[in-house]
């Protein structure tokens, strides 16, 4: 390959370069470029092509969902399998689709609240049973969930909780890692601006409202997001808590459909279309802050 | 005293202590003492929902394991290590359903993490280059997480089904005329399994990956390179020390959630064949929560997180050895 011939020196002569060779910026020759980008194709082809699939089959008709060859544009476009889905009282999608919302909103903002809420006396006070809340909340970290599974399902049932969006908004809202997060950035804030503050006579209510929250939006926004996605995304315990078709949110919904429109894939994609559609619009928009708050998790981690 | 030569002079005094930084503790003249149950009425929200749904159920997880409970009977007896006893009973029923499913589990895990571990590196290698479009194309490798996992399961069930799939519909454009069972027969189902799993959560692995790599020191590599290090040399000399942390972290995530699958098998293969992708979680679920004899799922909960715990301590000190 003639590009290789090339040393790397060459980029710091002032001499232009022939336009076959390396590009300074990146170091890569022509062919290193045409690489990358067929790699970066057909990866993309691979994640892409099964969520079209996905659309195309929600308006074809049943015959044409399972034809040989397969045909990617629908030889005789409809929308009878949104239609079958939405004349079903048993699967009320927006309704499952508002559920998961609700659920999920609710459920971040209480983990963000008692979160740190929690974490700022832990980082910045000293008072008793700060060492032991801290050494319990560090010892659930490591302890998975489904420990829990069997006693919150009957505590959740004690409180009159099955079947209501409660049973999914509370008994995961006391985030440890939340918590064990949130101490972490705190104690790395400077305290001299509370000090100021503290001065100034605030209260420490003032300031944990005033500047410590203020001063915390990065991580905050890591953990919501964090949060957000985990309810969104939760399946086993909708699928055992709810019961009322009303009341299920999308997951635990869309498995039913699984059951109900067995060989009727235009429906079932339709179903999967109208989960996902929006996720993705939504996704599009702000995927540079879901991707820079994932990538938040592992650096503190 | 100044404010700034009180803070100095505390933060001296309190020096590396790993417990509240310096700093927050009022002089006598600030208009605020600190009320002795202030950091208590902040950490009350949050100690209550702890408390109710971490706390109290991992007790009481262990108290239901040690006795015959079922839901729906008045009488729960005590009958001490005996659900324990029973999973380690070979004859019993429920043994042989708990370690079939603990096999499945298993196998998922070891079959999934090394691919989930080693796809992603090289895609965040890939989207750590240059070039134009980065930002699009790791939007694109990301998005399949952000559907969950019923979109998933639903999709992929269609795509492969035996008759009708569009996999096999290839496949037979192909020249394959056997059908392949994906979602019936070992050792497809397994094939499906985990390749969904990696074709769902990829993007989410590379992102953290990506941020490791990128808080990789370029110096490193300046200097590599000034030493004659080949590419392959920089990768196993720089890279991977450098990203040990991140690898560890990932290597953690990815152990914890694989052992916890349950929606992949549960919505494309319902456990099938006879049960054989059944995995612990999916088992606990149905004895517990279908035919509610909790008690027992409790137990078998129990012998499953311990080892998981295990499994994650080894991991971290072999991991921890090796650096040193």
């Amino acid at each position: 390959m003639a590009t290789t011939a090339v040393p790397a020196s060459s980029t710091t002569r002032p001499v232009p370069a022939p336009r076959t060779r390396r590009d300074p910026a990146t170091g890569r020759g022509v062919v290193g470029t045409l690489l990358l980008y067929a790699a970066l194709l057909i990866l993309s082809v691979l994640i892409l092509a099964p969520l079209l699939w996905m659309l195309s089959t929600s308006f074809k008709t049943t015959g044409d969902a399972t034809a040989l060859p397969p045909q990617w544009i629908p030889p005789t476009p409809t929308v009878e399998g949104y239609g079958r889905l939405f004349a079903d009282a048993q699967a009320p999608l927006l309704r499952w689709l508002g559920n998961s919302v609700l659920v999920g909103v609710l459920h971040t903002v209480l983990v963000l609240a008692t979160a740190s809420a929690a974490a700022y006396p832990l980082a910045r006070m000293r008072f008793p049973g700060r060492r032991l809340i801290f050494a319990l909340v560090i010892g659930t970290l490591f302890v998975p969930g489904f420990v829990f599974l069997m006693p919150n399902y009957l505590i959740v049932d004690g409180l009159g909780w099955l079947d209501s969006v409660w049973a999914l908004v509370v008994p995961g809202a006391a985030s440890a890692f939340g918590v064990f997060f949130l101490v972490q950035f705190f104690q790395s804030l400077p305290a001299e601006l509370e000090e100021a503050a503290l001065i100034d006579g605030a209260n420490r209510w003032q300031i944990f409202v005033r500047v410590v929250l203020p001063l915390s939006r990065a991580p905050l926004a890591t953990l919501g997001l964090l949060s957000f996605l985990g309810s969104w995304n939760d399946f086993l315990w909708p699928l055992y808590v709810l019961f009322n078709p009303e009341r299920l949110t999308l997951p635990a919904g869309l498995a039913t459909l699984r059951g109900a429109y067995a060989t009727d894939f235009p429906a079932v994609m339709a179903g999967a279309a109208i989960a996902s559609v929006p996720v993705l619009i939504l996704f599009a928009f702000v995927q540079r802050f879901v991707i820079a708050g994932v990538a938040r998790s592992g650096l503190k981690g | 005293m100044t404010a700034i030569a009180a803070i100095a002079s505390r933060e001296r005094r309190t020096g590396g202590a790993p417990a509240p930084r310096a700093g927050l503790y009022p002089t006598p003249r600030s208009p605020h003492r600190p009320r002795p149950w202030t950091p208590y009425v902040f950490l009350a929200p949050f100690v209550l929902i702890f408390g109710t749904f971490v706390l109290v159920p991992a007790v009481a997880g262990l108290w239901m394991s040690l006795h015959n409970w079922d839901f729906f009977l008045p009488d729960r007896p005590f009958v001490g290590l005996q659900n324990y006893v029973d999973l380690f009973t070979p004859d019993a029923l429920v043994a042989q359903q708990f370690w079939e499913s603990m096999r499945a589990t298993g196998l998922f895990v070891v079959l999934s993490v090394p691919l989930l571990m080693a796809i992603p590196l090289g895609l965040a290698l890939l989207l750590n280059q240059r070039f134009r479009g980065r930002t699009f194309f790791r939007a694109v490798f990301f998005a399949p997480y952000v559907l969950g996992v019923s979109v998933v399961g639903l999709l992929w069930q269609y795509l492969l089904n035996g008759n009708t799939g569009l996999i096999n519909g290839y496949l037979a454009q192909l020249g394959v005329t056997e059908p392949v069972p994906w979602l019936t027969a070992t050792p497809w189902v397994w094939v499906s399994l985990v390749g969904v799993t990696v074709w769902w959560t990829m993007g989410f692995n590379s992102v953290v990956y990506l941020a490791g790599l990128q808080n990789v020191d370029e110096a490193l590599y300046d200097a590599a390179k000034v030493d004659g290090a080949s590419r392959w040399q920089q990768f196993v000399h720089v890279t991977i020390p450098q990203l040990r942390p991140v690898i560890l972290f990932v290597l953690t995530m990815t152990v914890l959630a694989s052992a916890n699958m349950f929606g992949q098998s549960y919505l494309l293969t319902g456990g099938n064949p006879s049960n054989e992708t059944r995995t612990a979680i999916m088992l606990i679920a149905d004895v517990g929560l279908e035919q509610f004899r909790m008690g027992l799922a409790a137990a078998m909960s129990y012998l499953l997180a311990l080892l998981l715990i295990v499994v994650s301590a080894l991991n971290f000190l072999f991991l921890r050895q090796k650096e040193s």
